[in-house]
Formats: structure tokens, sequence, C-alpha cells
């Protein structure tokens, strides 16, 4: 079974992408910021990540630059959840190591869809 | 695949008000000019958080409007715009607005739009904005049916450090191969020897040829992620090589088939929100959930652990046959049950218990408001944030304590110009402060401002009728009046405090919650209230007396005082009332196995003991046998149990099983007919008749 983790401070939005992810046959491990996010990845190995970009404490940008600097994540898919107004950060995520992104608002579905990308 | 949104619903509420407290709280705290960067972070995030949820669980209403507020918010954040007065000022309305539309639809109604719209407004006149910037994104799906099939070359080449970016060219292939009829051709040339060769890096090229009805966009979209880790170009090549089945593929292929578009007409999104809106779980607006921390929850399995193995302990000392050393162990088994009871008990009430910042987090938006309002320079300090409350008590306390602090800022507290005439900092300090003493907790309210006017409020006493033109009063029993009914001393009535509710409603908010509030307060110098209150609800420190052969409880925070009666100092007044002289008072005593219907009591007054106590600012002293013990007892409802009984306001359970009744003063004092006003005349008039005698 893949593994992926979820980073979101939001509660719900952690939830239903966990939930979703879930039921599509994934093991999701979830976190709520950068930090916990960063702790669990380097004891455990994901097959991808997926990070909000504002959180408290670590941001998701951040996140991806450290993950990216670690042997094991050099080449896991690493996907942020951005909104539309921010293209600036996907720049600035890129930048940092990430792989791609996914625009909020966004259905399960869609969310399927995007992970489809990089892990199946 | 399905997934009901809906069962997240509850959760994106709670935390969006959540989110909501702390943008709030946040705001406060701003001072444009002096903003640091992580305080509008968080204010940000919380925006953010709560778009981002309200868009992905359809709540477009909340979604359009926390746009403006969240680009305004990341400009100021980004440094692109200076904060001001006025954005505080509105984004301390839209936080209101937005709890009111969450509130809405939290309870399954239908958000009213027209203060978010006219927020939202002058959102845009700030930003610069028009109304269509995000009026309709709908362009993009609306024209999808072109069923012209192309053929496409792509020529794909990924830079060497590709693999590193996490993304795989077979995967973005493969959806290639979705769209349509995919021919491959795969060029290795760029492979070098393998002794310069490195593993981590991508030396193939691809060309593509794409039979497809999608648009070029589409297939862009496929590559978006990489667009600045290779080298892409995609030419339109006329001839195609097959149409049938392609059309088919696509058509389940095309990710934007499944995005409902994001509806233009008012009507539809009407329809939209109400078809969401069903969906949803049963209200729960009035949430009966609390929060625990987990190294509470710990602490109980802690306890509970510990009581386990007392239990297993004293078992196992039963089984044995009783000795003289068992016995002691036994002994010693039983006070380690009582202990870890006791312990238990103490763990189990604090799960209630929430800190009183709960409360207290109110007041800066409330303080801000009114200083603003009446145009005072006010600083609020919140001391003892973090002591712990019942959330029952909790939740009562809230309105008298906002009560107490307008009057504070509207009575207590000068203007600016009054505080330097009389050589004052300009800025006024109202202190909130919390603190547990005894089994109570302590709430004072403190400002810094003219006091009490003792003068004033005397007189407004005499025309209210309240006292007699010739009493002689000390300052606190002054003070004391303004808890009497019908009492008010604002000069004009205004709008921050004189809405018809006096300090006697706050009082006897108070004391329903088993608490007290008194005043302190000197001229120029500034007033304290201080609200006391039992811990939680659910336990009463209780003194417990003998009436007949029976054991009562009362409320020990009601006591005043206890003594033997003196015979030479008591007087009947009218048929069967007695009365004692203590100091300047006059005590009516009742007789507790009267009202009660206990025979066998001690009846003769001489030498006999008297609770004084005290409800409503009324003395009463009641007859009992003896005191007993004074503990913590547990209330247990009698209305639950069996039915209401006048003057007892519960039952609890003795430690000898037996159930006891608690005395409920200010019940008593209705039922023994010594109601105010009448009490008050009798007072007088006794005291005027035993005058005259």
């Amino acid at each position: 079974m893949k593994r992926i983790l979820a980073v979101d401070d939001s509660a719900s939005m952690r939830q239903m992408v966990g939930f979703t992810l879930k039921k599509a046959g994934f093991d999701v491990t979830e976190a709520k910021d950068g930090s916990e996010a960063l702790s669990i990845a380097k004891q455990q190995g994901f097959d991808a990540v997926i990070s909000d970009v504002n959180m408290p404490i670590m941001d998701g940008i951040t996140l991806i630059r450290e993950l990216r600097t670690l042997p094991n994540y050099k080449f896991t898919p690493l996907l942020m959840l951005t909104t539309e107004s921010g293209m600036d950060k996907k720049v600035e995520g890129k930048a940092a190591g990430a792989t791609g992104w996914i625009v909020k608002p966004f259905n399960p579905e869609q969310l399927l869809a995007v992970i489809k990308k990089v892990i199946r | 695949m399905s997934i009901d949104l809906s069962q997240f619903f509850e959760v994106f509420f709670e935390e969006s008000f959540e989110g909501l407290d702390a943008m709030e709280a946040e705001l406060l705290n701003l001072v444009p000019g002096e903003e640091d960067l992580e305080t509008i972070n968080t204010i940000f995030r919380a925006a953010h958080s709560i778009k981002g949820g309200s868009g992905t669980f359809g709540f477009n209403s909340v979604s359009d409007f926390t746009h403006v507020l969240e680009t305004l918010l990341d400009q100021i954040r980004e440094g692109k715009r200076e904060l001001t007065t006025e954005h505080v000022d509105l984004l301390l309305k839209s936080v209101d607005c937005l709890r009111a539309l969450l509130s809405a639809l939290q309870s399954e109604q239908e958000p009213d739009l027209e203060e978010a719209n006219a927020l939202r407004l002058k959102f845009e006149a700030i930003l610069g904005l028009g109304q269509s910037e995000h009026d309709n994104p709908n362009s993009e799906c609306a024209d999808e049916q072109q069923a012209e099939v192309n053929t496409y070359q792509i020529d794909f080449k990924p830079y060497h450090h590709l693999f590193k970016t996490g993304n795989e060219p077979l995967y973005m292939i493969s959806e290639l191969a979705e769209l349509g009829e995919l021919e491959t051709h795969v060029s290795h040339n760029e492979i070098p020897d393998i002794t310069d060769l490195t593993a981590d890096d991508c030396f193939l090229s691809w060309r593509f040829f794409l039979n497809t009805e999608k648009e070029e966009r589409v297939i862009r979209e496929i590559f978006e992620w990489v667009e600045d880790d290779c080298d892409l170009t995609i030419t339109l090549c006329g001839g195609l090589f097959s149409e049938d089945d392609t059309a088919q593929g696509a058509e389940e292929n095309n990710p934007d088939s499944k995005i409902e578009p994001a509806s233009s007409a008012p009507i539809n999104t009407q329809e939209v929100k109400k078809a969401v809106v069903s969906k949803a779980p049963p209200p729960a607006t009035e949430s009966t959930s609390i929060r625990v921390g987990i190294d509470k929850v710990d602490s109980l399995i802690n306890m509970v652990g510990e009581l386990v193995i007392t239990q297993a302990m004293l078992t196992q000392l039963g089984e044995q046959e009783i000795t003289e050393a068992t016995i002691a162990s036994l002994q010693e088994g039983l006070a380690q049950l009582a202990h870890n009871t006791r312990d238990l008990q103490e763990n189990v009430m604090r799960i209630r218990m929430l800190p009183i910042s709960f409360v207290f987090s109110r007041f800066p938006r409330l303080v801000r408001d009114i200083s603003q309002k009446l145009n005072k320079q006010v600083e609020l300090k919140l001391l003892g944030e973090q002591t712990e409350l019942d959330k029952t008590v909790m939740e009562k306390i809230s309105d008298p304590m906002v009560h107490l602090v307008r009057n504070s800022l509207d009575h207590g507290l000068e203007t600016v110009d009054q505080r330097l005439a009389v050589g004052k900092d300009p800025v006024g300090i109202v202190t909130l402060n919390a603190f547990h003493q005894g089994g109570n907790i302590v709430i004072e309210i403190m400002d810094d401002g003219q006091g009490l006017n003792t003068t004033k409020i005397k007189e407004k006493a005499i025309a209210n009728g309240l006292i007699a033109l010739g009493d002689e009063l000390s300052d606190d029993e002054i003070n004391e009046l303004i808890f009497m009914p019908g009492f008010s001393t604002a000069d004009a009535v205004s709008d921050i405090s004189g809405r018809g509710v006096g300090m006697d409603v706050v009082r006897r908010n108070i004391q329903s919650l088993n608490g007290s509030v008194e005043v302190s307060s000197a001229t120029g110098i500034g007033s304290t209230f201080t609200i006391r209150l039992p811990l939680t609800l659910a336990i009463l420190d209780g003194q417990l007396v003998k009436v007949a052969k029976h054991t009562y409880i009362i409320p020990l925070i009601s006591i005043v005082e206890s003594l033997q009666i003196d015979i030479t100092k008591v007087s009947r007044v009218g048929k069967d009332l007695d009365v004692l002289r203590l100091r300047d008072e006059y005590i009516p005593i009742l007789r507790l196995y009267n009202i009660f219907n206990h025979q066998g009591a001690i009846e003769t007054l001489d030498k006999t003991l008297l609770v004084v106590v005290e409800s409503d600012n009324q003395k009463i002293g009641l007859l009992v046998d003896d005191l007993l013990s004074q503990q913590q007892v547990v209330i247990k409802s009698l209305e639950a149990n069996y039915q209401k009984v006048d003057g007892v306001s519960g039952a609890t359970i003795l430690g000898d099983g037996r159930v006891s009744l608690i005395i409920d003063i200010s019940g008593l004092i209705k039922l023994s007919g010594l109601r105010k006003p009448g009490s008050q005349e009798l007072i007088i008039e006794s005291q005027a008749n035993l005058e005259a005698s």
C-alpha cells in the first residue's frame, strides 16, 4: 500500500484529504504543520507528501525545501495545496523542490486525479 | 468514487469559528504602523483556511467574501500595502459578518448576504478591483464541445534534474495516452558512457504523436508541473490517423468534464447552495462537547489504573483468613481507596474545567468598541487567564462580567480631559483578574477611574426611597446600594450601560450560581468589583446542621456567622416572629423545624444556635439544634429524582448513605413570607416598634 503524508493546519481539509486518499486505497498519515510533518517524515518513509502552504510554525514551502534535502525524499513527489491567486507560490514552491500543486478549492475527484499524476 | 463532503462540515465550522476568534484577537493586538509579521500571518492564515475550506465544501458565499479579505491581507503581508486603522475596522466587521454567515450555514439557513456584499464592495474599493474579478471563472469549462480531432507533435526533452522534482515521465506519458491515440518515440542519444552516467539524472527525451480532440491547453496541463524543467514544443500537424476510438477515451478522461461549472446566474447559485445544505447532517448549532487536553485524560487513566490495583489488593485481602495483620492492611487499603477515589473525583471535575481565557478573550474587542464609542482611552489588562473554571459556570458568568466591564468603562473611567485635569495618565486601565481562593474562583474587575460617587448614590437612593433621608451609612454600605433593584446613577441613560439591566440583576445572576459579588471603591483612585464563584456547580461547600433528627446543609458561601442566641436581645414582633438584635441590625429568626415540620427539635431560643445567612442583601437567622461538620457535597437534583421542593435547592448523599437536603436560602426567605420589599419594611417597622416600646 502506498503511503502518503497529508499536511494541513486546517482539520477539515486534513480530514477531507485523508479520507479521500484512504478511500482510494492509500495509507495516509496526517500532520498539522510543517514541523510535525518533517519529524514524521524523518521517522517513516512516504511515497508522496501533500502539504498546504500557509501553516503556522513551519510553512509548506520550507517543509518541501527541508524534505528535498533528505536522501529518502530525493525523488519523492511533494505536492502543495495552493490557491488560484498564488502563482508566486507555485514558482517559490517549484524552486524549493515541489513536484507540483493542487489548486484549492478542489473536490475529492480532482484530488485523486492529481495524485494519479505522481503515484500509481 | 463519491465522497459525502457533509461529514466534514462540523469540523469545518468548528475550526472556522476558532479561526475567527483568533483573527479577532490578533486584530485587536494590531497597531497600524507597528504591526509584526507573525500577527499578520496568523490573521492571513485564518482567513486563508476559511476560504480554502468553504470553497472546498461548497460554501461559496463564504469563500467569495473571504477572497477579498485574503487578497488585502496578502498584500499587507507582502508589504505591498500599508495597514491602516480603516483596514483593521473593516476586518473586524468582516469577522462578525463571517461569523453570521457561518452560523447561518451551520444551522442550514440561507445566509443573509447583504452585509457581506456591502463589506465586499468596501474591500474592492480599497483593492481597486472591479466587480468582475471573481465573478465568473466559467469560461474555462464552457466550450468543451469541439469534436474536431487533431494530431499534435509533442517534443518533450526533460532536463537532467527532472527526477529530482519528483515527477515521473512514465505517468505523464500514460496521461497523454488517455487523451487519445498516442505514438511514442524515445531518444536515448543523450545517455552518456557508463563511466559518466549518473543514475539520478534523466537522459531520455521523447517525441509523441497524439491524435486527440482535446485542445493544446489540455496537453500542456499534463506538463504544467515540469514546464521549467524541460524543453517542450507542441505543434499541430494536420494529418490524423484514426477517429473512432479516440473520442470515447477523451470524454472519460477529461478532468474538466467532471468539474461542476461555477454558476453565474443567481438562481442557479441558490439551487446549488440548497442542494449542498440539504445534504448536511442534522444541525448541531449548540455544541455540547468539550475539548479535553490529552494530559487530563492520561491522568484519569492513570488514576483508574491505581484504583484497579487497590481494588485487586482489597479483593486479595478479603479472600484471606482474617487476622490482625490483615485487618491492618485492610485499613491501609481502604485509606488508599479513599485517596484514589478523591483523586479520581478531582480529576473528573477537572475535565469540565476550562481556562477562563475563554471568557476573557471576548473583552479586548468589547473594550475597544466601547472605548471608541465613548471616546475614552482604555488599556485592558488580563491577568490569570489560565485560571480554570467549570464550563457551565463559565457560560453563565460571561454576561454579568460584560455588564460590569461596560459599567467600569462608562461610569468608572473618566474621559481623557478629566483624567488629565486630575493629573492621571490619559489612558485608563481596566484589569480583569482571576485566581483561585479555597474552593472558589475569584474574578476581579478593576478600573483606575473616579471610583463610586457616594454622594450621588446616596442622593439617588433617597430619591428612590431605598433609604431614609436621615440614615447614616458607611461608604461601603452606600456602595452596596448600587446592587439594589432599580438603581442607576448614569446622568443620562447611555447606549453603553443603562440598558434596563441593573446591578441587581448582575448580583442575582451571580447568586444563582451560588456566588457573590462585592464592590470596593476609593474616590479618585478607582473601583473593584469582586466576583466569587464556586469552581463548579456540581459541588458545594456546605455546613451540615442538625434539626431534630435530620441533617440539613447550608451553603457555606451564604453563611455570615453562627452564634448562640442571647435571649435578652430577642424581641417578638407581631404574632410569631422573633427578631434578634445583632449589633445594629435586627435579624428575623426562622425556625427550621417549623418550616420542615419536624418534631423533637430544640424550641427554646435561649442559648440555642443560630446560623445567620444572607441572600439578596437580606439577612435571616436559621435556628438549628447543632452545627455539624463542614464538607464538600455533591449536588443531586431533586427535580430530576423527585420534584421541586420550596426552600430546598437540591440534595446530597452523606457518608453514612442518608440523603440530606440542601437549603435554598433565597427560596426559604420567599417561603417564610419575609420577601422584600416587605421584609425591609418589616425590619424598619419592627425597629420603630421596638424603639417605641
